[in-house]
């Protein structure tokens, strides 16, 4: 092989971190541009799905496997936050739209 | 060997991220976003995992990304159920060419039957 391994995974992971900040950027654009409330919910929920993502190739980037520590703590904590985020929609339905359909 | 598999299971889910993204951007309405997010960025994510998983090459780190990527798969049906549920009750506008819309249809009137004819939609401001 021309190409060493370590140095193909070290560019993979960049070019990996890279896009997944890309990812976060244009979901940032949905969730200031989001229409209505669900619009930026759903946005938010992406954004830490891709936080976990970036966590895991950070991992593999520095080659510290405790960031997947941190990727299992976020991803309990953002499921946590997405269903009290769902749980505030359905609460506090109608006062947006009044002739929202029960 | 295994840092090749590695470094294409990362091209590959950030790829896929990034589909979600653009999906998240260019899709006309709540709901279809939601199938761009939790579907492609669910692959996407697990992918990466797998390739740390590949990477890593240890008992302890694989276990811990298999513990990951099932929670992912387990909490991002629930999530988007209900998310989409909230967001449905709370009268989101659908997209123009949605033309099923059984939800609406069972809440107007539960008894009906499945075969009938497709209800219109329920009106929303």
């Amino acid at each position: 092989m021309i190409i060493d391994g370590q140095t193909a995974l070290q560019a993979a992971s960049r070019l990996a971190l890279a896009l997944l900040i890309v990812s976060a950027a244009i979901s940032f654009i949905r969730l200031v541009r989001g229409p209505q409330a669900a619009d930026r919910v759903v946005a938010l929920d992406l954004i830490s799905v891709l936080i976990v993502a970036f966590l895991a190739a950070y991992a593999v980037h520095s080659g510290d496997t405790s960031f997947l520590d941190v990727a299992i703590a976020y991803a309990l904590v953002a499921f946590l936050g997405t269903v009290a985020l769902s749980r505030f929609l359905l609460r506090s339905r109608g006062r947006q739209t009044p002739g929202g359909k029960r | 060997m295994s840092a090749f598999i590695a470094a294409a299971l990362l091209l590959v889910g950030s790829l896929f991220c990034l589909v979600a993204a653009v999906g998240m951007l260019r899709l006309p309405d709540t709901l279809i976003r939601m199938h761009a997010a939790t579907k492609a960025g669910t692959l996407g994510t697990g992918c990466i995992l797998a390739a740390e998983a590949v990477a890593a090459g240890e008992l302890g780190t694989t276990l811990r990304a298999a513990a990951v990527i099932v929670f992912l798969l387990l909490t991002a049906p629930v999530a988007a159920h209900l998310i989409g549920r909230a967001a449905y009750h709370r009268g989101i506008h659908l997209f123009d060419k949605t033309w099923i819309d059984e939800l609406g249809e069972s809440i107007e009137n539960p008894k009906s039957d499945p075969d009938g004819r497709p209800a219109q939609r329920p009106d929303r401001s």
